[in-house]
């Protein structure tokens, strides 16, 4: 069948069985197995009531836990057993193995600065941004453009990217801007991409331009809802521009700064498309997500590959947990 | 910034040029690739595509010389001109690929056997030789000219259709389509419900699943690769299409679901509360009332979803395949990278081909777009 068909019986099938599913399970409760009528009306509806909810969550609560929550344990299985020894449990070996291989430290250390680096910069961009465009006439226009490389993809934005890097020997005339602009400065024309460690911060630049928007927009919302009197009162005070920005407005929106800069800090941990398809981890680029998927599909080796999956879990869990808390407290 | 009268005009002026700058610095790299996507190959790449704008000065590809041949004066002679435009300008022009710049314009060359050949400044160029060229190969002219910028469509038209140049950019559209709109259709609905009940509905537990969600929405994808796979083999979808829809619904899911009840949260609670009174079951308040309301909600998770479903490039390697017929834009994009590098012509218009879909929604649904991230991250 044609994948364009198969595609749209898909949806037919996928929104009609959801309709289906919701319709009749919910006919089923209502009409056959606790009907509203007849002398125990009361007990009925109050049964009904109760099944209900889960009519209602049962297909979402089937497809995150097949889909997300089985995988965590059964990848930390995984990382547990050896592939090649049919699937027998080998303990911390992958993990030990993992912990030997240059690679690995590479990818950590990389991960680290990428960490530092890329929430810092698109914060901070992003802070600019939004204080700047707030009080121009063409403010949203700037910000729309600002925004726009939210929507190109990784891999998308890594060949934007290098053209800007791009190479030609010297004496030919360059193609990409940074060379173009680099011996236009009076330097030699240079290969960006292998020079370690810069080369990790070229690949950076290409996430910071993605990221930046979404730090700008959010920001953005958060100081326009700083109230005017505090502004007014600065001054009245007598307080520059700059005292104002830095002394009155970031301090009120901390709270979201930090939520743009966790946001940020999950995209960075999970970066794969961008160092695949500029460097593939070449001349010193590894990072954790691309080391992974190097074990999992070029080396086969899923132990390992797991053990790297599962590093990345624990990175993450810091801020799972401080997600969950901020939203149980908010619900009380 | 007011009550400050003497600085006030140069502070904006310093904010106006700021933000140029920041908007100019963003917005260089993408048209850089616009531009070089409509430039022709050898433009490309003689070129930055700043200049592209203005007249090119450049060597040329190799010329092959041809003609009528005509007999004058007992000397056997071939007409003609190098190049296909008037404005064509020669500076300097060779015959032989190591010495490509060897003669000024209306100079002599003396090649074997008394064959002469002269090329002038507009590309005229006249071969003569005592002996008729019939049945030789008539010799090659390096040129370096100025050339008109030139502009063309052609490279869409090779990316898209073309057999061998793009190696399938036009059927890796499609698939990437194949891929979007079901796995953005599809988690909406099975969303939409959940969120229902863990806004609306009282039931033991509610608090634990909501913290649930939010705790997977977290939880990286790349730990799911392999165990689904595996069983996405032992239940015999194996990879194809179907996979990676499911896949794409499972992570999608964790988003929706927080997105729609953080809405369906804030929905005005006698609307709801009057259905109940009147009689309304909650399947007909949540189709006829809370679904309709909700649908800023719902259409900023389907643009998150069909732009990260669009853009993805792992859970398609992944779940689909790396067969080349079955390849997503983004994967054909990395291959396109390692294989023509160089190509910049195929490069740039193939990353544009793959960006130029998210673009479109970006900017005709960025409303809801700005709604969606706000209502998803700020608290």
């Amino acid at each position: 069948m044609h994948p364009a068909l198969q595609a749209v019986l898909t949806i037919v099938i996928g929104l009609g069985g959801c309709i289906g599913y919701f319709w009749l399970s919910n006919q089923l409760l209502d009409k056959l197995l606790f009907p509203a009528r007849g002398p125990n009306i009361a007990r009925n509806i109050r049964r009904a009531e109760m099944i209900r909810p889960w009519l209602f969550l049962f297909p979402a609560i089937f497809a995150l836990g097949l889909y997300l929550a089985y995988p965590v344990v059964a990848t930390f299985w995984l990382s547990l057993t050896d592939r090649n020894q049919g699937s027998a449990f080998v303990g911390l070996a992958n993990y030990q193995q993992m912990l030997r291989e240059a690679k690995f430290w590479e990818a950590i250390r990389n991960n680290l600065l990428w960490l530092v680096v890329v929430p810092a910069a698109s914060t901070g961009f992003g802070l600019l941004a939004a204080q700047l465009t707030d009080r121009i006439r063409w403010g949203n226009i700037a910000k729309s453009l600002i925004f726009m490389p939210m929507a190109i993809s990784f891999v998308g934005a890594s060949v934007i990217w290098k053209l800007v890097y791009d190479f030609r020997p010297i004496g030919q005339e360059q193609i990409g801007i940074l060379n173009a602009f680099w011996v236009w400065l009076g330097g030699e024309p240079q290969t960006w991409l292998t020079i370690t460690p810069w080369n990790n911060f070229l690949l950076m630049v290409v996430l910071i331009w993605i990221q930046t928007g979404f730090a700008m927009v959010i920001l953005g919302a958060a100081l326009r809802g700083i109230p005017e009197e505090t502004v007014e009162a600065a001054i009245v005070d007598g307080a520059n521009p700059f005292q104002i920005f830095f002394k009155i407005k970031v301090p009120q929106i901390r709270s979201t700064i930090v939520v743009v800069w966790t946001t940020i800090t999950l995209v960075v941990l999970k970066v794969f498309d961008i160092v695949l398809a500029m460097t593939n981890g070449q001349w010193q680029t590894q990072v954790l997500a691309n080391y992974m998927y190097d074990k999992l599909f070029r080396a086969f080796d899923w132990g390992v590959g797991s053990a790297a999956a599962m590093v990345i879990m624990l990175l993450v869990s810091p801020i799972l947990v401080w997600n969950v808390i901020n939203a149980r407290r908010e619900m009380h | 910034m007011e009550g400050m009268a003497g600085q006030k005009s140069t502070l904006t002026w310093a904010v106006h040029l700021s933000v140029a700058l920041l908007v100019a610095l963003w917005l260089f790299p993408t048209v850089g690739l616009l531009v070089s996507s409509f430039r022709t190959a050898e433009q490309i790449s003689n070129s930055g595509w700043w200049s592209a704008f203005s007249a090119q000065k450049g060597q040329l590809p190799a010329i092959r010389i041809e003609g009528e041949e005509q007999q004058q004066d007992g000397l056997y002679i071939i007409d003609g001109t190098l190049f296909g435009t008037a404005e064509t300008r020669l500076s300097a022009w060779g015959t032989s690929s190591r010495e490509p710049e060897a003669y000024e314009p209306g100079a002599v060359a003396e090649l074997k056997d008394g064959v002469q050949l002269t090329v002038d400044e507009t590309g005229a160029f006249r071969l003569s030789g005592p002996a008729s060229f019939e049945g030789s190969r008539l010799p090659r002219v390096f040129a370096t000219a100025t050339t008109p910028p030139e502009f063309t469509l052609e490279n869409y038209s090779n990316v898209l259709f073309g057999t061998t140049a793009g190696a399938g950019v036009g059927q890796a559209f499609l698939n990437t389509l194949t891929v979007a709109i079901p796995a953005t259709v599809i988690p909406i609905l099975v969303a939409a419900f959940a969120a229902y009940a863990l806004a609306w509905m009282e039931f033991p537990g509610r608090a634990l699943l909501i913290a649930g969600v939010v705790a997977l929405l977290v939880v990286p994808l790349q730990l799911a690769l392999i165990p689904l796979l595996q069983l996405h083999n032992a239940i015999g979808i194996g990879k194809g299409y179907l996979g990676v829809w499911l896949a794409h619904t499972g992570f999608g899911l964790p988003l929706a679901i927080y997105l729609l009840r953080n809405y369906m949260v804030g929905l005005p609670k006698d609307i709801i509360e009057n259905a109940r009174v009147d009689g309304a079951s909650d399947f007909q308040i949540f189709t006829k009332i809370v679904l309709p309301l909700s649908f800023p909600a719902l259409a900023s998770f389907a643009i998150f979803q069909f732009l990260w479903t669009w853009n993805d490039l792992l859970v398609a390697l992944v779940f689909l395949g790396t067969d080349d017929d079955r390849l997503v834009l983004t994967a054909r994009l990395v291959n396109l990278m390692g294989s023509r590098g160089g190509q910049w012509e195929i490069l740039a218009t193939s990353a544009f081909v793959s960006i130029v879909v998210p673009l479109v929604v970006f900017f005709a649904m960025q409303k809801y777009l700005v709604r969606g991230l706000l209502a998803g991250s700020v608290k």
